[in-house]
């Protein structure tokens, strides 16, 4: 006879306990941004201007429902039923792609425009805007690396629920890794206001 | 139903959070357009924590959760504002 251990809550809370180290790395690039905007106010609204609020919004809005999506998976396979799980799943990836194909036309035109790390062109216009750009890229880009972890890792547990190893019983892995996708949206969710929408 | 696992939360709520996240970027996006002053960037971390609030009390499950992960996220808030406090006043008072 024997006799599994396990414990849903412990683990819940362990990936509770990794997001508050994930909430505390972000924390620092985003005092380093208070920091920078109380030393450049007015550069930062003019660099904040710069930047394309419709890419910003549009991710907004699929990183949202993305959020929704996985939430639904969670329910769905609570509930038993399998095939929904696997097609909200299949969503939340498809929107992960989306936001990150949206980011690359973004990135692109930016850097097109000579705005990128260590460019003359930035250099040119000064610290303020410098730094803000610096900021941006490192923020946008450790968070355009979390939606890429996530994704993957969204992919990997609903191929497991498809194969049955993740199942209406025993889905814990399902909810970690939708709790890791929410933080994911929590962090764009400070991220846009302060990036795009300083005036 | 064993009792390290929650009742499913009905499509019905996730799906009126979402809206009501939706409404909240609107007004994020149409109050930034508006010149308010320094007062601009505290409406929008305003709305950003009623949003994350939304997030994570209801995607994340908070609300369902025991005791524990409430103090949990209340301590974490805490270090976080010493966090933000004590650097605020050493670059402020220099």
């Amino acid at each position: 006879m024997s006799i599994e251990h396990r414990d849903d809550t412990g683990s819940r809370f362990g990936m509770w306990l990794f997001l508050y180290t994930e909430v505390i790395l972000f924390s620092g690039l985003f005092i380093l941004y208070a920091m920078a905007l109380t030393k450049y106010p007015t550069q930062f609204a003019k660099a904040s201007h710069m930047l394309n609020i419709y890419f910003g919004t549009i991710n907004t809005l699929v990183l949202l429902t993305s959020s929704l999506t996985i939430a639904l998976a969670v329910s769905a396979i609570q509930m038993g039923r399998i095939k929904q799980t696997l097609t909200l799943c299949w969503v939340t990836i498809a929107l992960a792609i989306v936001f990150l194909i949206n980011k690359y036309f973004e990135w692109s035109a930016e850097i097109g425009h000579g705005i990128y790390p260590g460019s003359e062109h930035l250099a040119e216009m000064g610290p303020g805007i410098t730094t803000f750009f610096n900021l941006y890229y490192f923020t946008a880009g450790l968070h355009g690396l979390h939606v890429l972890i996530g994704g993957t890792l969204i992919g990997v547990v609903a191929v497991m629920t498809a194969k049955g190893q993740v199942t209406s019983d025993r889905y814990t892995l399902l909810e970690n890794s939708a709790l890791y996708w929410h933080l994911v949206d929590l962090v764009w969710i400070f991220l846009f206001p302060l990036y795009y929408l300083i005036l | 139903m064993s009792e390290h696992q929650h009742e499913p939360v009905p499509y019905r709520t996730f799906i009126l959070i979402w809206a009501a996240l939706l409404v909240l970027t609107v007004i994020t996006v149409a109050i930034s357009r508006v010149h308010l002053g320094p007062l601009n960037i505290w409406v929008a971390l305003g709305v950003a924590s009623i949003k994350s609030s939304l997030v994570i009390f209801f995607f994340m499950h908070l609300r369902q959760e025991s005791k524990l992960f409430k103090i949990c996220l209340l301590i974490m808030l805490v270090i976080l504002a010493i966090f933000i406090g004590m650097t605020f006043l050493d670059v402020l008072y220099r």
